[in-house]
């Protein structure tokens, strides 16, 4: 009863998370399932429509794709990071700035390459000049690759963000034990960093794919037409109300976007599991 | 992990000099292509001088930052207490808590968002069609970061002997919590409060879906028409972003647990 009553001043806590994340989440797998109060798998059955398929897919090959670029390149820029002395402005400078593009940049990385590579972005135009290109010709910015590219502007700096904290784990100690047992920089490496980072790096690339394949404000501010993958077949389902039954569609891929993350961050946390034992 | 050979710096060098044009290119491009004056060709501040001249935009930028403000007090309003709360007093409740506040990391709010209608028909059935009602969404969007950052300050001061010293003084709660606590655990606050208003001017997903007019909704509602605009009320975001979490990196300087790159992590179990 004590217990009861010391946990009275959690109840606005809980209340908010109750109605504004629980509620939402158990609706949208509620309706996946349930049609006017009617069990059906109609909606379900949506999913594997080609339209919808096709969606997944190229979600997951954006996904998968920018999650291995942004996970290498970001790995090697991480590294470069922790190398230099940890109170460094520019090392503050460049986590601050990697913070800010992947995790509140959205919409304004659209705008970012639109500037760029657009139709009269800079670069467009120098390339134009120097060389007679057309650098935005067939409009590809709009399309996967364009969306690969962009996607990769906010995965390197997410890679980074996650795998700083695994490198500076890797104890100077190590080295200088490896060191002293005779291994050069390449074996201590080889034999000893890379064994030792594998866990981190592929939980790292699975988070970057989740991230991905969840994103969608940089995508919607790019492709204004058209739905090539799941987030955008979500907004064409939720703000066309001209098709019968599309609302509920869109409860069926919203479910199928739980699925796919849940399981993306289950395999994550056992990844995570194995590097906590010795990063702490 | 250092290299001090001539070849491994000119390594380095090279591939800092790859990420930076990389990283940096297209934030100058955006300068460049807001200031560019596509009719009479030179330079020009137009599109600047939108973000204020421009009613829309105008209107949708005190929108942001109202919802930034509200954001800030009411989750400091419902988690700090609550924290407090929890370390003291119901121990037991901690790992369940923690649970909730990073849940939002592993429900894309494109998820949330597809299901809040319900919801909202109640909210706005009681509080009224408006923006500001995306407050109780964004409380939640901010939850996993605010708590990091709050819960790093708690673990770095001796909250029990704090409360018990006020409390045996004769201060009520309030006044142990607001007189005691806070001052200690300033810089938490200051962290949580920072990235809640970056996330908030930077949201677009919830806001867009329910067809409110915050600042990026009407971004990329001017970009269809007016390019530069758009863009250099984008960068003018990214840059103010950037500004706070830089200020937020000098002041969480030496807690290890507290920097930047610790409070912002995507992952719920890290």
């Amino acid at each position: 009863m004590k217990k009861l009553r010391d946990g009275l001043p959690l109840l606005p806590f809980l209340a908010v998370v109750v109605i504004f994340l629980i509620i939402p989440t158990v609706t949208v797998i509620g309706s996946a399932f349930f049609d006017d109060g009617q069990f059906s798998l109609a909606r379900i059955q949506a999913l594997f429509s080609s339209t919808a398929l096709a969606a997944l897919w190229k979600s997951v090959l954006l996904s998968g794709s920018t999650a291995l670029i942004g996970a290498v390149l970001g790995a090697v820029l991480a590294w470069l990071i922790v190398s230099s002395p940890p109170t460094s402005m520019v090392r503050r400078a460049v986590i601050s700035l990697c913070s800010v593009l992947a995790q509140f940049g959205g919409v304004a990385l659209a705008f970012a390459f639109l500037a760029t590579v657009g139709l009269n972005g800079v670069l467009t135009l120098w390339v134009q000049q120097v060389f007679g290109w057309n650098l935005a010709g067939s409009g590809w910015l709009y399309s996967l690759t364009g969306l690969i590219l962009v996607y990769t502007y906010f995965q390197i700096p997410l890679m980074v963000i996650v795998f700083v904290p695994a490198l500076e784990g890797l104890r100077d100690q190590w080295r200088e034990a490896a060191v002293s047992l005779g291994a050069s920089t390449w074996s201590y490496w080889r034999e000893v960093a890379v064994p030792l980072l594998t866990p981190a790096f592929l939980g790292s690339a699975l988070l970057l794919f989740a991230n991905a394949f969840a994103a969608y404000a940089t995508a919607a501010a790019l492709v204004s037409q058209g739905s090539p993958i799941v987030p955008l077949l979500i907004r064409s389902a939720l703000t066309s109300e001209v098709v019968l039954g599309q609302s509920g569609f869109a409860y069926a891929l919203a479910l199928e976007m739980i699925v796919v993350v849940a399981a993306v961050m289950v395999a994550y946390n056992a990844l995570v599991r194995r590097t906590a034992r010795w990063l702490r | 992990m250092r290299r001090n050979t001539l070849g491994g710096r000119i390594f380095r060098g090279v591939l800092w000099v790859a990420f930076g044009l990389f990283f940096l290119f297209p934030l100058y491009a955006m300068a460049d292509f807001s200031t560019r004056n596509l009719i009479a060709g030179g330079r020009t501040l137009r599109a600047w001088q939108n973000l204020i001249a421009d009613d829309a935009l105008y209107s949708a930028i005190v929108i942001s930052l109202l919802l930034a403000v509200f954001t800030v007090v009411a989750m400091l309003l419902i988690l700090v207490p609550t924290m407090i709360w929890v370390r003291l007093r119901t121990p037991w409740a901690k790992g369940f808590v923690e649970f909730l506040c990073l849940l939002p990391l592993t429900i894309p709010a494109l998820v949330i968002v597809v299901g809040l209608r319900n919801v909202y028909l109640w909210v706005t059935y009681f509080l009224g069609e408006s923006a500001l009602t995306l407050t109780f969404v964004y409380v939640v969007l901010v939850l996993p970061f605010a708590y990091r950052a709050i819960d790093a300050a708690l673990a770095s001061i001796d909250l029990k002997t704090l409360a018990e010293a006020a409390r045996s003084l004769g201060a009520g709660w309030s006044t142990t919590i607001l007189r005691v606590v806070v001052p200690n655990i300033w810089s938490g606050i200051l962290s949580a409060a920072f990235i809640s208003i970056a996330v908030v001017l930077g949201e677009f997903t919830i806001a867009s879906l329910s067809g409110y007019q915050t600042l990026q909704v009407q971004i990329v509602q001017i970009g269809k028409t007016d390019g530069p605009t758009s863009v250099a009320a984008s960068l003018a975001v990214l840059l103010f972003g950037f500004v706070l979490l830089l200020v937020l990196s000098l002041v969480t300087r030496g807690r290890r647990r507290a920097t930047v790159e610790n409070v912002v992590q995507p992952g719920a179990a890290a």
